[in-house]
């Protein structure tokens, strides 16, 4: 095998799903992606974005419908030998010990008892569990049973290790200390992993371990762009060199495709996937960044920080502000639009008002259902006729918490309301009536 | 009992037996002695006309006692079997799964007692001069009348297991043979061992009804407990039937003690949960095996043959398929495939409306019906009875949390008990006040089924959370208001499954309680379980065939319109948690 090649080289992949009424819908386009020999390299998104389908490309575990996807030079036909992975929900096997879940994928390759002990025994202690080889996972921490997820992958000699938020079920102390310990065994080579790739919501935790941060862009999901984080190990994340990389990647997440100088970003249609942010919190963030220190720009880390929410629910609320038009995005900053502005000024029945037309214009979902209940006689519609149209674009799940979402907006906005058993949306009851009081946007 | 003990604890000196051995062996080489012998006496030559020696000393009880518990264990082994294959080809093959579901619903809803009179005589051909045939009728309908629940129960396991830990079974390179014993089933052990209770709790029933079987007006007797009621209704004896009471309740409480709970406490660990639960259910007979050396090392043996079956099928690279766990055919063959179902069902349905119309007309099917519509408005108006008794017991026993667990356990084991066992007292007390027979035969469908609405609304109400009770009782919540707005509302999925398992309980008991005999006194009261009965014991086969088909089609439609609607409504909406 010569120097130069990659150990994962994806060229071109495409993945596409079919609807329930057979059409395509496209979750990755032309995905290029490369893993070198030492690296680690973090995978950033939105949620949905299909991020998580491209591991499994990689993985071996969904199969690409165009393009190329090689390890090592050869195709990825199937799980690969040299290919573990760690779970988000750690996967571990209930009914199985620490030991034996950890003997597991040995087993499955018919390595003999006493080795395959050996061995797993080995990678118990060496990830910081000796002494739990006998306990099921119900009766570890969550932390713990992390650990265990690591040992199960790390026990097989995995050339490549894929993380699929592997981190995000953790408290962040927890976190912080795993992600030190894989660290120091991938700095020490105590391990023979060639390289890591990690899928992450935190921007903070993908720029303190990679050495390459992609950004990825959803619907159809592709790699947006790629910032090199060039720091020794251990970083200090209060150094001036590591906030400015993280500066760099808030940038660029929060960069629409137009400001890039790509193409115009797609005109919003009516399957657009839109952000999980409830009206009550982008009302309250809006008046976050109006108030000092902010005054109306805020600088999205400084903004991070301050909120204390976490980097995708912030980036959720950013996208409802953008697409409604209440704030707009320029690199690594966010301000309020004048529309934004008036928001902030307006007492909360006005806001309503207001939220409300911004939605009609902006979001066509919303306009179309406002359009259908105006149009039929009893002003009812079920819930069916939307989710359908909505599966067109989306899966059958990201359809449901879109409506959901629309929905949500809908009632703080007094445009439209539903009937949770009937599953039927309408008009509100009485439209000329004064609207309820602000914390309108929850059921009942 | 614990197959995935790591082989390096076992050493040498482990082999010396301890105190926990000398208590289990006796109690364990008594039962599987006792079984070997009485599974030896099944094979026994007869001749159909001829009478079985039967008695009703009470010393033979035991004996009697011995066989319809082999008879249980039979059937239940026939229907784990069953259930392994037909749930896995359901499960894994799509092709299969459109034509194995449906034929389980329908299967769900046969009155089991109408399978027996159509197969008895097929079985009796199979071992001519032999009385296992007849044996092998009686486990068979025992068998109807558990495998389809656990059927039912391991495919929604498989059809539910968690996606990431298939991931993970593929990440790590399990083979598909592997992954179903190492993921699949341990999932579904729960959810199963669960059922298999359910299934033998309702068997007792049908191992009473089905021992005294009926062929072309004959009546045969199998040795067993069932038998031996049938007889003492016959000849009127009181006290052989207190005896018999007696001998089924140890019977239900050895099966309880020695096989369920062991098995309950071991399936525990199945759970599919993250966190260790509240209180683990507990065996001493488990406890005891897992703690006598001598079973810790015999042990060895299953464990042994355990790995032997996980490494039973070769290893293969695996390679990607359109989905990972489901064998697809090619687009045509499917195509081909629905054309043979549709063209099998036309054909099916226009030979059996032949077949019912020429052999007994539109007059009789329209009467039929009309007697079905009867046995139902019975058993929805005793159900609702059933239910205005029990919910507001079983709710004043569920938030006694100490009371609750003792009861629910008395409440479980009274829905075991074949309630036919007592029909007889109520024929004499019937036929003492001369009451009107229409109306008071009917409380006996649901003499049995009622306590699943007892036991269901315990657990539901013990297991509201605390903190909705402390809320309702800190908003001042009384009377009408804390049972429309809290109690009712918080029971109601658990009340479903009661009163689901009731209704379907009593459609079969229907068969038995609308047509009781005690010595020469018939009661016959008008209705769709009263009619098959007389079918099946004049051996009429177009009407026997009629009357279940019938049934089927008002447990199914029950089903499909009421149950099923509710059942959704319930584990949408009224979900706690």
């Amino acid at each position: 095998m010569s120097q130069t090649t990659p150990l994962l080289l994806l060229e071109g992949v495409r993945k596409t799903f079919r609807t329930p009424d057979r059409r395509e819908r496209t979750v990755l386009e032309g995905v290029d992606f490369r893993l070198e020999e030492g690296e680690i390299v973090a995978l950033q998104g939105k949620s949905g974005s299909g991020k998580s389908t491209l591991l499994r490309v990689m993985a071996g575990l969904v199969r690409s419908n165009g393009g190329k996807a090689l390890y090592r030079g050869q195709p990825i036909a199937g799980p690969v030998q040299g290919i573990s992975m760690v779970f988000q929900s750690f996967a571990l096997f209930p009914w199985l010990t620490v030991q034996q879940n950890v003997e597991l994928g040995l087993e499955a390759l018919g390595v003999r008892p006493a080795e395959r002990e050996d061995r797993a025994a080995a990678a118990i202690d060496m990830i910081g569990l000796g002494g739990f080889e006998g306990a099921y996972p119900k009766e570890l921490s969550g932390g713990m049973r992390q650990r265990v997820g690591f040992a199960r992958a790390l026990v097989m000699n995995p050339d490549i290790l894929l993380m699929d938020e592997a981190f995000s079920g953790l408290d962040v102390l927890t976190a912080e200390n795993l992600r030190d310990d894989l660290l120091e065994l991938w700095r020490e080579r105590k391990i023979p992993t060639k390289g890591m790739l990690m899928v992450s919501h935190n921007i903070e935790e993908a720029v303190y371990m990679a050495d390459r941060v992609l950004i990825f862009a959803s619907d159809p999901g592709r790699v947006k762009g790629e910032i090199k984080v060039g720091l020794e190990h251990p970083r200090d994340p209060d150094s001036p060199a590591f906030r400015q990389i993280v500066d760099e990647v808030y940038g660029l997440m929060t960069a629409t495709t137009r400001t890039l100088g790509g193409a115009p970003a797609e005109p919003i249609h009516i399957g657009y996937r839109l952000p999980d942010a409830t009206p009550n919190r982008m009302a309250e963030l809006l008046e976050t960044i109006a108030e000092p220190p902010f005054e109306g720009r805020a600088d999205v880390p400084a903004l991070a920080e301050f909120t204390e929410l976490p980097d995708d629910s912030l980036f959720h609320l950013f996208e409802g502000l953008r697409v409604l038009g209440l704030a707009r995005l320029a690199v690594g900053d966010i301000f309020l639009t004048p529309a934004g502005r008036a928001f902030v000024e307006a007492e909360p029945p006005e806001r309503k008002r207001m939220f409300g037309e911004h939605l009609l214009h902006a979001i066509p979902l919303a306009a179309r259902i406002r359009r259908v209940l105006d149009e039929r006689r009893d002003h009812r519609a079920p819930e069916e006729r939307f989710l359908q149209e909505l599966q067109d674009y989306l899966s059958a799940d990201e359809a449901e918490r879109v409506l959901e979402t629309v929905i949500t907006w809908g009632r703080y906005a007094e445009i439209f309301d539903y009937d949770y058993n009937a599953g039927v949306l309408m008009l509100p009851e009485d439209d000329d009536e004064e609207p309820a009081p602000p914390a309108a946007d929850q059921t009942q | 009992m614990r197959p995935f003990l790591p082989p390096t604890i076992a050493v040498s000196q482990d082999l010396r037996p301890n105190l926990w051995d000398a208590a289990l062996l006796p109690i364990v080489f008594g039962i599987l002695a006792l079984m070997a012998w009485g599974a030896l006496q099944m094979d026994a030559p007869y001749d159909v006309g001829t009478p079985l020696p039967l008695s009703l000393d009470p010393a033979n009880l035991p004996y009697y006692l011995l066989r319809s518990a082999l008879r249980m264990l039979a059937a239940l082994g026939l229907s784990l079997g069953f259930t392994l294959v037909y749930a896995l080809l359901a499960a894994k093959v799509p092709a299969l799964e459109r034509v194995l579901i449906p034929l389980l619903d329908i299967l769900q809803s046969i009155p089991i007692l109408g399978f027996l009179s159509i197969t008895v005589a097929g079985f009796i051909a199979l071992f001519p001069g032999n009385l296992l045939g007849v044996e092998c009728a009686a486990i068979f309908a025992i068998f109807t009348s558990q495998a389809w629940n656990m059927t039912t129960s391991l495919y929604q396991s498989l059809r539910t297991v968690p996606t990431d830990l298939i991931e993970a079974s593929a990440m790590f390179h399990l083979s598909p043979w592997r992954r179903f014993w190492r993921l699949e089933l341990p999932f579904a052990v729960p959810g199963l061992v669960w059922n298999m209770m359910m299934s033998v709790s309702g068997g007792w029933f049908f191992v009473v009804a089905s021992e005294a079987i009926t062929v072309s007006g004959q009546t045969i007797m199998l040795p067993g407990v069932g038998s031996y009621i049938a007889l003492a209704i016959q000849e009127r004896d009181l006290a052989a039937i207190g005896y018999a009471i007696l001998a089924v309740l140890a019977a239900i409480l050895a099966y309880d003690q020695l096989f369920f709970r062991p098995l309950v406490a071991w399936a525990e660990k199945f759970k599919f949960e993250q966190n260790a639960g509240e209180e683990a259910p507990e065996s001493w007979l488990l406890t005891l095996m897992q703690r006598a050396r001598f079973f810790r090392a015999a042990a060895r043996l299953p464990e042994g043959m355990w790995r032997g079956v996980l490494n039973a099928m070769p290893r293969r690279p695996q390679r990607l398929r359109a989905s990972a766990s489901e064998w697809l055919l090619p687009r045509w063959l499917d195509a081909v495939w629905n054309g043979v179902l549709v063209a099998m069902l036309l054909g099916a349905v226009g030979w059996v409306s032949i077949f019912v119309h020429s052999a007994l007309g539109w007059a009789e099917i329209f009467d039929v019906l009309w007697r079905g519509a009867v046995t139902a408005t019975r058993i929805v108006v005793l159900i609702a009875l059933a239910s205005l008794v029990w919910v507001p017991v079983g709710v004043w026993i569920g938030l006694r949390p100490r009371m609750a667990g003792r009861l629910q356990a008395v409440a479980q084991f009274l829905a075991a008990f074949p309630t036919n066992l007592v029909f007889p007292v109520v024929v004499m007390l019937i036929v003492h006040f001369q009451l009107n027979v229409e109306v008071w035969t009917s409380p006996l469908m649901v003499l049995g089924t009622q306590w699943y609405i007892l036991f269901n609304v315990i657990s539901g109400a013990s297991s509201l959370p605390s903190d909705l009770r402390d809320a309702a009782g800190n908003l001042g919540l009384k009377g009408w208001l804390r049972w429309k707005r809290f109690i009712l509302p918080g029971i109601f999925p658990a009340y479903l499954t009661g009163a689901i398992t009731a209704s379907c309980g009593s459609w079969n008991a229907s068969i038995v309680a609308e047509l009781v005999t005690w010595g020469d006194t018939r009661l016959e009261a008008t209705g769709l379980g009263s009619y098959i009965a007389a079918a099946t014991s004049d051996g009429d086969f177009p009407r026997i065939a009629l009357g279940i088909a019938v049934m089927c089609v008002y447990v199914m439609s029950f089903n499909h319109f009421v149950w099923r609607r509710l059942f959704n409504l319930a584990a949408e909406r009224l979900r706690i948690g």
